[in-house]
């Protein structure tokens, strides 16, 4: 893709332009040279939507919460977009994104925009242009942005460095204390859902978080919300519990603290992810593979390898 | 990796609640390297929209239930996305798909083997 046609579909997607906006997200996705340009193009935007990150295991009901959750979001902040990531394969490099099948038939229109994304080798949660597509989302003006992690574990926790809001999503029968209290997942959540609550075992479930949360002593009291989001239950209260965390942490200046932590983070990420493509490319390089084949050889030690791979991305700077 | 990853909107359209064939399908294309966004049973709103936001490269129709509502979903994407090519499988009979072929749409009726549908993916999102 030409680079100038970047800035023309750019253009068109601020100007409101659906498809401009779908083609630019895929864009970036296939290529990181037009990732940066595009990064390059919005710098300087003013990042203005509040960011909703959604996230916890796989089957927690994630998709259908996000749902039930577009009527109250939408009457409360106008246009939403859902960003939502589904894992690759590392086997095929395929992926099945189903997350849009429980969002079918809101009912509301040209109000919410609905994208798929594959993991493509991320282990964080999201994938590598997720960041970039929040910020191009809210550049064409979508205020609300929920973003939707693929099913976790305990550490993939890149929603953190993106999301103004992180809501965890878990289940009755989720672990027990010693569970709630381990590192991780239960230290990330600003608000904590328990869905499919008519299920045996919420009050359990609530009784260990709420225990390993009052550790935590954030300065923004943590709630758990009951939801079944098949049934709409629990979902008003548990939008309004979004709005008021939002209202007390901006009170407290928590937002503006948490967004220079979280700009800083995602600043060494991009760094980190620039500086190991360059290394990629030295051994992809005639000499940089013909220097691996010898470390594995064992003719040469990792070290010098190494040594010689840095040199040679600080020279390219030059 | 693959930097060219393609993408394929999986829809069903009609009442019709026969989900093996589709997923089936769209295992074998997710093991196939592709993308798939699966939408399930959808309105034709649902499957336009969808091929617009998600940018795919090839639309693949379940079609249940009456002909006449893969056709007007099928008319509906091409206005929306002018040239984008369309597959079809399902229970199709032959006089329902000389219509859906009249519209450009390639059909695959019962029968039909998986690696052939992927291939014609292939050749319709152009990796091959």
């Amino acid at each position: 893709m030409d680079l100038s046609d970047i800035h023309t579909l750019l253009e068109s997607a601020r100007n409101g332009d659906r498809g401009s906006l779908a083609r630019l997200l895929s864009q970036i996705e296939r290529s990181p040279v037009v990732e940066s340009e595009l990064r390059l193009a919005l710098a300087g935007t003013e990042a203005r939507a509040v960011v909703v990150g959604v996230t916890g295991p796989p089957g927690a009901g994630k998709s259908t919460l996000i749902s039930s959750l577009l009527g109250p979001a939408t009457a409360a902040m106008g246009k939403t977009a859902v960003l939502a990531v589904d894992p690759s394969s590392p086997f095929s490099g395929g992926a099945l994104l189903g997350d849009r099948v429980r969002m079918q038939s809101h009912g509301l229109g040209e109000c919410v925009f609905i994208r798929s994304m594959a993991s493509r080798g991320e282990n964080g949660g999201l994938a590598r242009t997720t960041a970039t597509a929040v910020q191009l989302l809210d550049a064409c003006g979508w205020q609300l942005i929920i973003l939707e992690t693929l099913g976790i574990g305990q550490v993939e926790l890149d929603v953190m460095d993106i999301a103004t809001v992180v809501m965890v999503v878990l289940n009755p029968g989720w672990g027990d204390t010693f569970q709630a209290n381990k590192a991780g997942l239960t230290e990330a959540g600003d608000i904590f859902v328990i869905n499919k609550a008519d299920k045996e075992g919420a009050a359990q479930t609530r009784a260990d978080l709420q225990d390993s949360l009052a550790l935590l002593q954030s300065p923004v009291p943590i709630s758990i919300f009951d939801t079944v989001a098949v049934q709409q239950q629990g979902v008003d209260a548990l939008w309004n519990g979004v709005e008021s965390y939002l209202c007390s942490a901006r009170e407290q200046g928590l937002l503006a603290k948490k967004q220079e932590k979280r700009r800083r983070r995602l600043l060494m990420r991009i760094l980190e992810r620039g500086l190991l493509s360059r290394m990629y490319d030295y051994l992809d390089s005639e000499h940089g593979s013909h220097r691996l084949s010898a470390v594995l050889r064992g003719e040469i030690p990792l070290e010098v390898l190494q040594a010689e791979m840095l040199s040679s991305v600080e020279a390219k700077k030059h | 990796m693959d930097n060219s990853q393609k993408r394929i909107l999986m829809a069903k359209t009609g009442l019709d609640g026969h989900w093996r064939g589709p997923t089936i399908v769209a295992r074998a294309l997710r093991d196939a390297g592709f993308e798939v966004i699966m939408i399930g049973m959808a309105s034709t709103d649902d499957i336009v929209s969808a091929a617009v936001d998600e940018d795919v490269d090839l639309v693949g129709l379940n079609v249940g239930g009456h002909i006449d509502v893969a056709i007007r979903a099928i008319e509906q994407v091409q206005v929306a996305r002018p040239g984008l090519p369309i597959f079809a499988g399902g229970t199709i009979p032959p006089h329902a798909a000389k219509q859906l072929e009249a519209l450009g749409v390639e059909v695959y009726p019962p029968g039909s083997q998986l690696v052939d549908i992927v291939d014609a993916a292939e050749r319709l999102t152009g990796t091959r």
